[in-house]
């Protein structure tokens, strides 16, 4: 008799730790999914800031027509990809970056072009929406992180495997090489 | 994350416990001493408490907002600011973006309060905001979203409002001692008898409660104070993955000689950096709310390698000579490695004193009711709130605004 209820109580507790560990990863995915929909908010900003930019821009930077180019074209990269995978809008959304870096670093030998109004807001607000993507970035890689290590670590692997949880991938820049910028001094 | 929300939770528990025991024999000691009803006296103690809390709960955020003299400002006011809170919002996992207030002073500080993540709310002086480039004021920012993050901003409330009960009941204690010992005195003799030894010892552990009670508070409230703004640097820098950032920061609010008005005790905790001293800072005592900033500038410099929790914890340990760090455990535990990133490029962080100033003021004075008008010529034009005419000239080149089309 008392063999029975202690197979009962280890069956009740198996099922308890289950239930733990399977809510445990619905909310770690759905931590994951909310962080991505954070990024896809700030993408979308930017895709549609790029249009105005380079409307204003246009009329002061005639001799950087490459550059300009380059934006549109990897601002369309960009647009075609979205809601692919995320290895693939990552590439795209990096291109982006790179293009929009050397566009503000070329309007720095525009004087005229520094003194305008809509032109310093839209970089400030094209600057914060870059910082957003990465950190937005940043705190979905720490929940992807979260949730592949309990897809994989030994005991909860067991319960993503019966319940078919899938790890999810991170969004990676790169080369560590290309968020590198140029020293600034504090003393301004 | 949750880890350190967990361990934060457990230590609160633990100071309130030890704060309504100190309350409750307080209010027991002097029930007995003067009324001969310890009863009473717990029972007085508790309402005055209780009508403290529910006023924190309801109103705190509110009256320190009120008390300090912060305005309530929009995304068009300043830009920059709303950028960086919305970033350290997404940085943080924040489920709301926290209001943003600005307090018209020189002096560089900043605070945040509200009782939930959801009802946050972080104020800067114009001060600070005149004198930090964009990477330093998310440094800033990033430790008052930490506050936030971490929940310390209802854990420092209560505190201090646990606190200013114990004060406040000591002080009642201490001139009913001084001047209205009439009262206790004739019930006395009116009881007649020997207990009068007994009521002798009774008084005089009275007393030494009444002057003890408030210091012991005071120092657990302190200690734990100092832990948090550790704690909230730790959570800057991992937000920012920018040390450097809180760092010169911290550095340019140090040497600040510009005392913050409207600031008092019970609010000081909240603040970044302690607004009650601006001399002696780099002295660490048990009555500071705030560790050194020399200190704290030390530790966010000890670990450009890696901005992690446990980079934090290794370059407190490697700092302080302690052997025991700040952050809890499970949260060192849980972080990976992080390097720090770069600093912002030269281009993005172009602001210069002069623009900042005016962006402060332009923020000040929007946030005062003035309305803006851009004149086609190139001037600003700022209409005073209560402006007596319906149109308003151009100095510059004569031009007629009507004032109904301003913003």
């Amino acid at each position: 008799m008392i063999g029975l209820w202690i197979v009962i109580a280890i069956v009740v507790l198996l099922v308890l730790y289950f239930i733990a560990q399977y809510n445990g990863l619905i909310n770690l995915r759905n931590e994951t999914k909310n962080a991505w929909a954070q990024i896809d908010v700030q993408l979308k900003r930017r895709h549609d800031l790029i249009p105005n930019l380079i409307e204003t821009v246009k009329g002061y930077m005639n001799h950087e027509r490459q550059t300009l180019e380059a934006v549109t074209q990897a601002r369309t990269q960009a647009v075609n990809v979205t809601g692919g995978s995320v290895a693939e809008q990552a590439q795209a959304e990096n291109a982006l970056s790179k293009t929009l870096r050397s566009l503000f670093a070329v309007s720095e030998n525009y004087p005229d072009l520094k003194a305008n109004q809509n032109f310093l807001a839209l970089q400030e607000e094209l600057t914060s929406t870059e910082n957003k993507i990465s950190f937005a970035r940043q705190f979905y890689n720490d929940a992807v992180m979260k949730l592949n290590n309990k897809i994989e670590m030994f005991p909860s692997n067991i319960v993503a495997g019966m319940a078919n949880f899938k790890k999810a991938d991170s969004f990676e820049l790169e080369a560590p090489a290309e968020r590198e910028a140029p020293k600034v001094s504090f003393s301004s | 994350m949750f880890e350190l929300i967990r361990a934060n939770k457990r230590r609160a528990v633990i100071l309130v416990t030890v704060m309504v025991i100190l309350l409750g024999v307080l209010g027991y000691g002097l029930g007995l001493a003067f009324w001969h009803r310890p009863l009473a006296g717990l029972a007085i103690a508790l309402v005055v408490w209780s009508v403290l809390a529910l006023m924190t709960w309801f109103q705190g955020d509110a009256m320190i907002l009120s008390a300090s003299g912060a305005r309530r400002i929009e995304k068009k006011d300043h830009p920059v600011l709303f950028d960086v809170v919305e970033e350290m919002t997404i940085a943080a996992g924040l489920p709301k973006t926290p209001e943003v207030y600005i307090l018209d002073t020189e002096a560089p500080n900043a605070f945040a309060t509200g009782r939930s993540p959801e009802r946050a709310k972080i104020a800067v002086t114009a001060g600070l905001l005149e004198r930090l480039n964009r990477d330093e004021l998310q440094g800033v920012i990033g430790h008052e979203i930490g506050h936030v993050a971490n929940r310390d901003v209802l854990y420092m409330m209560f505190a201090t409002v646990m606190l200013g009960a114990i004060v406040m009941l000591a002080d009642v204690g201490f001139y009913t001692f001084l001047f209205g010992g009439g009262t206790g005195g004739r019930r006395t003799s009116s009881s007649g008898g020997g207990g009068g030894q007994a009521q002798a010892i009774m008084m005089v552990v009275t007393l030494v409660l009444v002057i003890l009670a408030p210091i012991l508070a005071q120092l657990l409230y302190f200690a734990l104070s100092r832990r948090r703004e550790y704690l909230a640097d730790a959570s800057s820098a991992r937000y920012t993955r920018y040390p450097e950032g809180l760092a010169s920061a911290l550095q340019k609010i140090a040497s600040n000689t510009i005392p913050m008005p409207h600031a008092n005790r019970a609010t000081a905790g909240l603040y970044i950096a302690n607004p009650l001293k601006t001399s002696g800072r780099g002295m660490s005592d048990l009555t500071s709310t705030h560790p050194p900033i020399s200190a704290r500038i030390a530790v966010l410099r000890a670990m450009n390698a890696d901005t992690s929790y446990a980079g934090y914890d290794t370059a407190f340990k490697q700092v302080s000579g302690r052997a025991v760090g700040v952050v809890p455990f499970g949260a060192a535990r849980d972080s990976k490695p992080t390097p720090a990133r770069a600093p912002s490029p030269a281009g993005e962080a172009s602001s210069t004193p002069a623009s900042r100033r005016r962006e402060t003021t332009n923020a000040l004075w929007s946030a005062q009711g003035y309305r803006f008008i851009r004149c086609p010529c190139g001037t600003t034009l700022k209409v005073p709130p209560r402006f007596p005419r319906n149109t308003v000239t151009c100095p510059n080149c004569g031009r007629d605004h009507v004032l109904a089309d301003a913003r």
